[in-house]
């Protein structure tokens, strides 16, 4: 993966991003280790995302990498109403990869195409979340010792959750069965549907999250948010059906995670979080060792 | 009679060489002159709208003088003009004469229909795969979005 840039979980392959996986685990294993030494990292944030900065630059520095960039557009000459194009070939002067995020959809690609140097996407806007997704398939992989043949739920918002549209594509690989839960407002976009069915694989729909829990060997959990509602009182409605209490895990199956992108607000109650099936705060951290990977990949030092 | 017949008065003259589009939708004809950039030609061109047509009732046509396009040049105009036929003459004679066909890739020429792409905000060519070309379906290479037929906006 040497130099190739990473803005759409389809740039790699199935094999590729295997590969990044295995290397992540080696990092799980030893995360501090001395590889990017000399090297200089950037980590452009155009809008704040201080969780998925700060991993990347918590990977960067664990592998001695220096970290040199902005946390927001308005600290930057883009206040000033420098390009995009400027921004990014000033700073790959600087810099041997460019992690950028930037609230337009679209940027990173076309960062990709000016930037000398290669780019990582942290998110441009709705679009692309690619790391968000390695990192997904990193911790179902670890939990359950494989990415094939299994039994995912999505439970939320399937419409508007980029990370659902992207760990769908890539698990569409895999032999997933796909379990969608959701309000009737906030059901998988058509185009995500025909990509399961395009790989003759299946899909059920539900409202009740309940349905599902017993038969799934992963509960994907997302943030249902008010604004994506026209109708206020329908939200109102549906805002208690899609909470995980850990009373609900009660008939899971014990081998079962449940995952979050984080950050979360009210989707899964604090009960839960003793519960051994749950499992987004480590996949927050697993997100470093995959970040790790990608660094050193793209670096071409590992 | 039949001679009379024959003798038709070209309702826009013929050139010696260069290229011909007919039977371009009467709406489209100053589209594809500016797809084409034939405002900023040296060359002649002639044009005329509102022909008649037996085929589609009223027409377009465009000759311009001197000029060959690449297929890939001339095939965007398909996007306006599907039904446009493209004639290349050579001595007043017809020496080439096939229907445009929709590219595989569109760059330039339409606005991605997402507000929040890339491409609206900073200035960058668009570029588009064509993803299905019946049910007219422009992918943008940027930020992923499609952009169909009831929400096409040439720039």
């Amino acid at each position: 993966m040497k130099h190739k840039s990473l803005v759409s979980i389809d740039d790699y392959s199935k094999e590729e991003q295997i590969q990044i996986l295995d290397l992540a685990e080696g990092f799980e294993a030893k995360p501090v280790q001395n590889i990017l030494n000399g090297y200089v990292v950037a980590t452009l944030f155009f809008e704040p995302s201080t969780r998925t900065r700060l991993s990347f630059e918590s990977a960067a520095s664990r592998l001695g990498a220096q970290v040199i960039g902005f946390s927001e557009a308005s600290s930057s000459s883009v206040s000033k109403g420098e390009s995009l194009n400027d921004t990014i070939l000033t700073v790959s002067n600087y810099s041997d990869i460019i992690v950028m995020r930037h609230p337009r959809e679209g940027s990173a690609r076309y960062a990709s195409e000016v930037s000398p140097v290669p780019i990582i996407n942290a998110g441009d806007g709705a679009n692309q979340h690619p790391t968000q997704t390695l990192l997904d398939m990193y911790s179902i992989r670890k939990t359950q010792g494989r990415l094939d043949n299994l039994q995912i739920a999505f439970v939320g918002d399937l419409k508007y959750g980029r990370t659902v549209h992207s760990l769908t594509f890539a698990l569409c690989n895999f032999n997933a069965a796909f379990h969608l839960v959701s309000p009737e407002e906030l059901k998988l976009p058509s185009y995500v549907k025909r990509k399961i069915k395009d790989n003759k694989l299946d899909y059920f729909q539900y409202t009740d999250m309940n349905e599902v829990i017993p038969q799934v060997d992963i509960l994907y959990m997302t943030r249902i948010q008010k604004e994506r509602f026209s109708d206020p009182i329908e939200y109102e409605r549906v805002k208690n059906a899609y909470v995980l209490r850990n009373e609900m895990l009660q008939g899971a199956k014990k081998s079962m995670r449940v995952l979050h992108p984080l950050p979360r607000v009210n989707e899964i109650e604090k009960d839960v979080d003793p519960n051994p099936m749950a499992y987004y705060f480590q996949q927050a951290q697993n997100g470093v060792y995959v970040r790790q990977a990608l660094l050193a990949s793209i670096l071409g030092v590992c | 009679m039949e001679e009379v017949k024959t003798r038709t008065e070209l309702q826009v003259s013929a050139i010696e060489n260069g290229t011909v589009i007919d039977h371009i939708p009467p709406k489209s004809v100053f589209q594809v002159v500016k797809m084409l950039g034939m405002e900023n030609c040296k060359e002649q061109v002639l044009f005329g709208t509102n022909l008649e047509s037996k085929k589609y009732g009223r027409k377009g046509i465009i000759k311009v003088a001197n000029l060959f396009f690449q297929s890939d040049e001339i095939n965007k105009i398909a996007l306006v003009a599907p039904s446009a036929t493209l004639i290349v003459i050579r001595n007043y004679q017809v020496v080439e004469k096939r229907k445009v066909e929709i590219p595989d890739q569109i760059f330039r020429f339409v606005r991605c229909f997402n507000p929040n792409c890339i491409t609206n905000h900073e200035k960058i060519t668009t570029k588009f795969n064509v993803i299905d070309k019946e049910d007219l379906k422009l992918e943008c290479i940027y930020c992923e979005k499609v952009t169909g037929k009831n929400n096409l906006e040439f720039i």
